[in-house]
């Protein structure tokens, strides 16, 4: 490369960074600096009525998985924040599941149809992005509540004499988030699966497979990629859940969302509400590491 | 079927019809084809595209069910066995080569499907990639491979589980000339060492000539004539067949006492007995020679053009009652030898060189 050739490309470099400027201000303000404020907050100490007081203390973090007695002064695990996180990533994690059982077959039927009817069929799958969220759960709340759509049936045809309680149970929390989420699964898998080989198919089966290994080492492998971004793309938003455990799962069945907004709103212990906050980018963090970390071993491989 | 053989048959087809779609708008890919293909043999399915040769090949790779008829493997009914319960193999035309595996995974694939001990994949695996001479590239990923390459894994794994029957969908039409010369050979090579049967499909004349033992033309659905390459180049069983493999001249003419008699008023010796009235007459240009105008015998003819090709000279020419004729001569070593266009000649055929079309 000649010397005017070098320095035009580095030219070109600056004047790439001179463009995304705006770009880097705001992601430095817009998410670095709430972010810090989150951080610096969860070492601050309580205010009376809400808001912090400017005083150092390390209670809010300590706090998050101890409490101490208040006549004995003696510490114990804090089993009620911790059911909470447990719940927490076992919904997120049993919701990015469910969504790709079901994802994953609308996917692939949506990817094999004609050109025309996948355009349908996608426009289909992204009809609920239309409506608030808040009104679809409580859609949901008007189906499966107690005197709801679907225990009013089920008695009508005397299948059953009692309601069967789903509202306000971990379960009512799962369907809910599989439903607002399913979309998010469905859509990276479509992409995913619209690039594979259809022809693969058949030189799999040419190879003594059969239908279930051919879905186990040939279309899984290779649209991996798409699966993790589902994945991703429903965990996250699940394990923050805030709306949907509102409504659906009542008061007792909380998440960390929910969790966190009670220590800003009734609480009033916003520093405790901050550190969970940071628990709980830490642990989708992790969750990120852990994908990245698989799918750039399966890329290494070859 | 009166003959018997030693060998026997390793694929027969039987009154095979496949219609895709209903009603008008039905496709005949496939009308009323009986087939046998014998052990050990090098057969190619050779037509044009859309003449139903892929979709015989994907009834017996099991991709499709007949319509009715049936296939048999080794005498055995196989109509409804699903592709993974055939021991039959294919190569097919774009490689469908696995993305996420190595080359040795790709060839290993069938073998671990079949169950077969992690070692014995293993070895046959290294075999297969000593036939394909790729022992080098064992651990790439495919897409790092060249065309010919793939070409060659392609091959490897759909040898290595030994299929009874191997079935190549025009494999080599991807590759480059020189390229699709050497795997033409090497297909032949691994035909000859492995004894499989291979039943080899293309629309090229000349690859279906210089590789196959027996051919079978297709054209519209139907299979026009089964037989090994000088059968078919020399006695074509109609108009269609001559004309897709090589050149022909085609002459209307009419059977009289001795032979046919051609619209110029020349008689041409034909087979006795095989046609009566109004006939057409296959002629190959290189079974015409030209000859000094007004000898004893020869057709008279004008030279109306002359176009060269290297080691042949195409010679256009016209008959007394306007038809028209190539002759494929020689090129002389130096020189173009007298001729000249508008030179008057005289044709002669080589005998056995007019054949009668069925049409």
């Amino acid at each position: 490369m000649s010397a005017a050739e070098k320095a035009a490309e580095a030219d070109t470099a600056r004047k790439g960074w001179l463009l995304s400027t705006p770009a880097l201000i705001l992601l430095l303000v817009g998410a670095s600096g709430p972010l810090m404020i989150v951080v610096v907050y969860s070492f601050l100490t309580p205010g009376q009525y809400g808001n912090v007081v400017w005083k150092f203390s390390s209670d809010a973090w300590t706090g998050i998985f101890l409490t101490q007695d208040i006549f004995d002064g003696t510490w114990h695990l804090a089993d009620a924040h911790l059911s909470i996180f447990w719940r927490s990533v076992k919904l997120a994690l049993m919701t990015t599941l469910f969504t790709f059982l079901v994802g994953f077959p609308t996917a692939w039927f949506i990817a094999t149809r004609p050109p025309r009817m996948r355009a349908f069929y996608l426009f289909l799958i992204t009809i609920p992005f239309w409506t608030n969220l808040l009104i679809r759960t409580f859609a949901i709340n008007q189906i499966i509540r107690n005197e709801g759509l679907l225990n009013t049936a089920l008695m009508g045809i005397g299948l059953i004499d009692q309601p069967i309680v789903i509202i306000y149970t971990d379960f009512a929390v799962f369907l809910g988030m599989t439903y607002v989420y399913l979309p998010l699964m469905v859509l990276p898998l479509f992409a995913a699966i619209d690039r594979f080989d259809m022809r693969l198919l058949e030189a799999g089966y040419d190879l003594y497979a059969t239908r279930f290994q051919v879905l186990r080492q040939v279309i899984l492998p290779i649209v991996k990629p798409g699966i993790i971004a589902g994945s991703i793309l429903v965990f996250i938003p699940a394990l923050g859940a805030y709306v949907t455990p509102r409504i659906l799962g009542g008061g007792r069945n909380m998440m960390i969302g929910n969790f966190i907004e009670l220590q800003f709103g009734q609480g009033r212990n916003w520093p405790l509400g901050a550190s969970l906050s940071v628990v709980l980018l830490l642990i989708v963090m992790v969750a990120l590491v852990f994908y990245v970390r698989v799918s750039t071993r399966e890329g290494r491989s070859g | 079927m009166g003959h018997s053989v030693a060998r026997t048959a390793a694929i027969e087809a039987r009154r095979a019809v496949k219609t895709f779609g209903q009603g008008a708008s039905a496709v005949h890919a496939l009308d009323d084809v009986s087939l046998t293909i014998e052990n050990g043999e090098f057969f190619t399915l050779l037509g044009p595209s859309g003449c139903g040769k892929t979709t015989l090949l994907r009834l017996i790779a099991g991709f499709e069910t007949p319509t009715s008829g049936h296939i048999l493997l080794d005498g055995q009914e196989i109509t409804h066995l699903p592709p993974n319960r055939r021991p039959v193999n294919t190569v097919f035309q774009s490689y469908a080569l696995f993305p996420h595996l190595t080359v040795a995974e790709n060839i290993g694939f069938g073998l671990k499907m079949l169950g077969r001990p992690r070692g014995d994949v293993a070895a046959r695996t290294a075999a297969m990639l000593a036939l394909v001479k790729l022992e080098a590239m064992a651990d790439r990923k495919t897409s790092q491979l060249s065309g010919g390459q793939q070409q060659r894994v392609a091959l490897a794994r759909a040898l290595a589980p030994e299929p009874k029957v191997l079935l190549l969908d025009e494999p080599l039409s991807a590759l480059d000339l020189k390229l699709r010369k050497e795997m033409q050979t090497e297909l032949k090579r691994l035909q000859t060492e492995t004894g499989i049967t291979f039943v080899f499909v293309t629309h090229d004349q000349e690859e279906a000539l210089t590789m196959s033992d027996r051919i079978g033309v297709m054209s519209g659905g139907k299979l026009l004539q089964v037989g090994n390459p000088r059968d078919i180049y020399t006695r074509p069983a109609n108009r269609f067949v001559a004309s897709f493999i090589g050149e022909t001249n085609f002459l209307p003419a009419t059977v009289e006492r001795g032979g046919a008699r051609l619209g110029c008023g020349a008689l041409v010796e034909i087979d006795p007995g095989s046609a009566s009235g109004a006939i057409t007459l296959a002629i190959r240009p290189e079974q015409i020679r030209l000859v000094e105008a007004g000898e004893d015998g020869a057709i008279p003819a004008r030279l109306t053009d002359l176009v060269y090709f290297g080691t042949d000279t195409h010679c256009h020419l016209a008959l007394s009652d306007g038809e028209e004729v190539v002759a494929r001569v020689q090129s002389p070593a130096n020189g173009e030898a007298g001729l000249a266009r508008g030179a008057e000649v005289g044709l002669r055929l080589s005998p056995g060189a007019a054949q009668v079309l069925g049409e």
